[in-house]
């Protein structure tokens, strides 16, 4: 029996190429292509001996060895020499695709899970804002605020709720096991913190936020190996005036700031269904990060992002009325996650800055923490889900009985929201998968778990930016002597989703304490919001290529260029967009701003995921589909665009910016 | 559609920055002289982080490896191309026929962009991906054909090494089928300042203005940029 990193059993044929390839090596260090002094000349071997992970001169060759237990959750493979033994509870992914070497080993669920604080207003802002770009006190807007130019009264200048963010860079721990790390984060005058504070907003309530720059001035050289300090910070699916967006073409650096006004109103409170819009099409679960053109990926990956929730008389945050969902903070509880990789010799955060597919760490973190635990009590919780990639997938499933004599089990649990938009009725599922700036909004019923621990557990297998692997493909083992990074050594029958346990157990949840008042609803008593009609006409179907070209990525075969507008839609139109990727391998998670969508269907069928089936800012693109779009674009005016939220893909052109205008047109290739 | 002139926006927001101004905790120096690409002595301890970071980078992504340039000068990819420069990187080949002689010329109407710029702020530099038959009279050749002005050079190297620079800037495939059909190479634009550790990439055919943009953004990265919605 041959088994690779992944513990999988590989054919004789494969294991020997492997072997070859860790043979290789040696003689290229012993004796080939360069001599050892040659390598260490080259920057390609640290002193401690330890082989650079790049060049396609694997480290992981050497310590391959037949696996005598490869399906238990307690089995670690793919060791790099020097790095020690990462055997952190739960994360089986010690491969780090992109030729890196895996982090140093920390422990899980012996942090608390971070929640983060609602964000302070202020009582004002000095200078008050100004409808106009306040240039002469730094700021950098593109234009006057649209709100107060509809309704002065109703949306004015200086609206009643303020924020004053200044970005900031600050030393946080991600782990006891860790050095402190300096990232990039939100200071709403309580202190620097990431993710940011949350926004607790309200429908009918305007309001602004002054993002100032305080970040280290470039020029300084004070750089911690990646990260922009030139921001440009996006509401994520904010029905969001073009000027207060965040557009990635309108960046500031250190000393300028932005003043962002969100009217937290319905889209169609100005077109469809005046004065307020239709509450079906109410949003709750909204995030922002930082957007910088072609440096979107480092600046969040540094720290720049945070939740935003929307609340209106239904979805109230108070579990005694409206919709009775679980009260906001205490049982409604904000999810960010993301991947990251750590030096093996000093476990600093690394990023690696030259990679085109896609990045994937192999620490998971929640709220900015790595592997943390919850206390919860056995009763109803609404929680927020988050993937803010960069690039990675995940298939959540609540896990129990990890460790125990039986098996781990799988409970079921209640799908409430599509990219924070709540369906028409809660659905139970076993699991769901979201893709990078994904979110979905869950109910987790405790109550009969009182005493006991479960888990989170992402079980989708994804090995490198591509995308999730395919549903149990069949991936040939390719072949390449001289390169046996993780990303190669996939074997054949890999399948979609690993076994209940042997996946990454991100989130510990520990049901303790005594049963406590519940006074929402359970789901399957609930309804909410009812789907609005997709059956106007459309005034035009657009098509929009999702490809690669000699390894750039592309629209329509164009790139991103933020003086080029690719097309008009007319404002208050209806239209289908059409999204292809005929690439046969990678995914793409295509976020349209402006507007929510409804998909109408995947390859001419209707959808049937439950996820897939709500109102959505962000869409999968999977390998050899086409995705057909319903979309109204109302309102509001100006520039917005489209892009794959793989932020590795978004920064290397995989974007087009679009204009809406009064007259549109009818370009369907733009 | 009024655009407000990039110029006269950043006359009026450099004129009255906000006040006072929160300093990073780190006040870092740039890296000494000494160039770890060749040989270091200094204890990572000893490093800030800062220094620790270009180190990583440099180690993982620029490997001091000898290179030839169009004039036949031999030089190291590391020390003499890359320290203390915003460099623009692209690989091509003398006979491709599909994407290089459209990224070359891209980059020929780039350079008469940037003007003078090119070779003083910002190094452009092109690698053939076919070592083994583009013989230093070729790449010039090839280079003459485009026009590529002063300051775009044109390398070729031991076929070994050439690949290891490739892959260590990351331009190859997961797909190893794929990554070894050079018809298929990658025809991005690595673009870096790098002692400022800022590095990104773009389409080599992107449009040739916003190239040039994107490139003198890297070279000034304190600017602000806005137009109209």
């Amino acid at each position: 029996m041959y088994f690779n990193v992944f513990g999988e059993k590989v054919s004789r044929r494969r294991f020997k190429e492997m072997c070859d390839a860790a043979k290789n090596r040696r003689e290229l260090i012993a004796a080939g292509l360069t001599s050892r002094r040659d390598l260490m000349r080259m920057g390609l071997l640290t002193a401690g001996g330890m082989l650079v992970a790049k060049s396609g001169l694997s480290a992981r060759a050497q310590t391959l060895t037949p696996n005598p237990n490869p399906t238990g959750p307690s089995v670690k493979t793919n060791q790099p020499p020097s790095s020690g033994s990462n055997t952190s509870l739960g994360t089986n992914q010690n491969c780090v695709p992109g030729n890196q070497l895996a982090s140093p080993k920390t422990r899980a669920f012996i942090q608390p899970l971070p929640i983060m604080p609602i964000a302070r207003t202020v009582p004002s802002l000095t200078p008050a804002p100004t409808e106009n770009p306040n240039l002469s006190a730094g700021e950098v807007r593109a234009a006057p605020f649209q709100a107060p130019q509809i309704d002065a009264t109703r949306f004015p200048v200086v609206p009643g709720i303020l924020y004053q963010f200044n970005q900031r860079q600050f030393t946080t721990s991600f782990s006891p096991d860790l050095p402190n790390q300096t990232i990039w984060g939100f200071d709403d005058g309580t202190g620097t913190r990431s993710p940011g504070p949350t926004y607790q907003a309200f429908y009918g309530k305007p309001q602004l936020t002054r993002n100032i720059n305080s970040l280290p001035s470039i020029t300084q050289s004070n750089n911690t190996g990646f990260g922009m300090a030139s921001v440009s910070t996006h509401l994520h699916n904010g029905h969001t005036p073009s000027e207060s967006d965040g557009n990635p073409c309108d960046f500031y650096t250190n000393g300028h700031f932005c003043d962002q006004y969100y009217p937290n109103v319905l889209a169609g409170f100005n077109s469809t269904n005046p004065p307020n819009g239709d509450i079906n099409e109410s949003l709750a679960t909204l995030w922002y990060h930082d957007h910088r053109v072609d440096f979107t990926s480092q600046n969040t990956y540094k720290g720049l992002a945070g939740f935003y929730c929307l609340f209106n008389q239904l979805d109230t945050g108070d579990e005694t009325t409206g919709f009775h969902l679980p009260s906001f903070p205490q049982f409604d509880i904000p999810l960010l996650f993301n991947d990251k990789v750590f030096d093996p010799n000093n476990g600093e955060l690394v990023f690696d800055l030259f990679n085109l597919d896609g990045i994937l760490g192999d620490k998971f973190l929640v709220n900015g923490v790595i592997q943390p635990f919850l206390q919860v009590s056995p009763r109803r919780y609404r929680f927020r889900l988050l993937d803010t990639g960069p690039s990675r997938f995940y298939e959540f499933f609540l896990t129990g009985n990890i460790g125990g004599t039986s098996s781990p089990t799988t409970n079921p649990f209640f799908l409430i929201g599509t990219d924070g938009n709540l369906i028409p009725v809660p659905i139970q599922i076993n699991s769901v998968r979201i893709g990078p700036a994904e979110r979905v909004d869950v109910v987790i019923d405790f109550t009969n778990f009182a005493g006991q621990t479960l888990y989170l557990e992402n079980r989708l297998n994804q090995i490198n930016g591509q995308g999730p692997v395919a549903q149990d493909s069949q991936i040939p083992a390719p072949i390449d002597n001289n390169n046996t990074e993780c990303t190669l050594v996939l074997a054949s029958n890999t399948p979609a989703i690993k076994p209940a346990g042997a996946g990454d157990l991100i989130l510990q949840f520990q049901v303790t304490g005594p049963k406590v008042a519940d006074h929402s609803l359970p789901p399957s008593q609930q309804k909410f919001y009812s789907l609005p009609s997709t059956t106007a006409s459309p005034r035009v179907v657009r098509t929009f290529k999702f490809d690669r070209l000699n390894g750039q990525w592309s629209i329509n075969g164009q790139f991103m260029d933020c003086n080029t507008f690719r097309f008009t839609v007319q404002q208050n139109s209806v239209e289908h967009w059409l999204l292809t990727n005929l690439t046969g391998d990678w995914t793409h998670p295509v976020h349209i701003h402006l507007e929510e969508h409804q998909i109408l269907n995947r390859n001419r069928l209707a959808p049937t995921l439950p996820a897939d089936r709500g109102r959505k800012d962000v869409t999968q693109l999977h390998p050899n589909e086409r995705v057909e779009l319903f979309f109204r674009f109302r309102d509001w005016l100006g520039k917005y665009p489209i892009h794959c939220h793989n932020v590795v893909h978004e920064d290397h052109a995989m974007m087009a910016l679009w204009h809406v205008e009064p007259t549109g047109d009818t370009v369907k290739v733009p | 559609m009024h655009d407000i002139s990039r110029r006269k926006f950043l006359s009026l927001s450099a004129a009255a920055p906000l006040a006072p101004l929160v300093a990073g905790p780190l006040a870092a120096g740039v890296l000494g002289s000494t160039a770890f690409g060749t040989t270091s002595t200094s204890p990572a301890a000893a490093l800030t982080m800062s220094e620790k970071a270009r180190r990583r980078i440099q180690q993982q992504h620029l490997p001091n490896i000898p290179l030839i340039n169009h004039e036949g000068k031999r030089v190291l990819f590391y020390d003499d191309l890359i320290k203390d420069k915003a460099v623009a990187l692209n690989f091509f080949f003398a006979n491709c026929d599909e994407i290089c002689p459209l990224v070359t010329a891209n980059l020929a109407r780039v350079q008469k962009l940037l003007g003078n710029q090119v070779g003083r702020d910002i190094h452009m530099y092109s690698f053939t991906l076919k070592p083994e038959e583009d013989t230093v009279s070729a790449i010039r050749q090839y280079r003459e054909k485009h026009g590529a002005g002063p300051g775009w050079t044109f390398f070729t190297a031991k076929p070994g090494d050439m690949e290891m620079i490739r892959k260590a800037i990351g331009f190859s495939y997961p797909d190893p089928a794929i990554d070894g059909d050079k018809t298929q190479h990658i025809g991005n634009i690595r673009y870096g300042n790098e002692p400022l550790m800022l590095w990104s990439a773009c389409p080599g055919m992107a449009h040739a203005q916003w190239i040039a943009e994107t490139l003198e953004w890297m070279v000034h990265p304190e600017q602000n940029r806005v137009q109209a919605p």
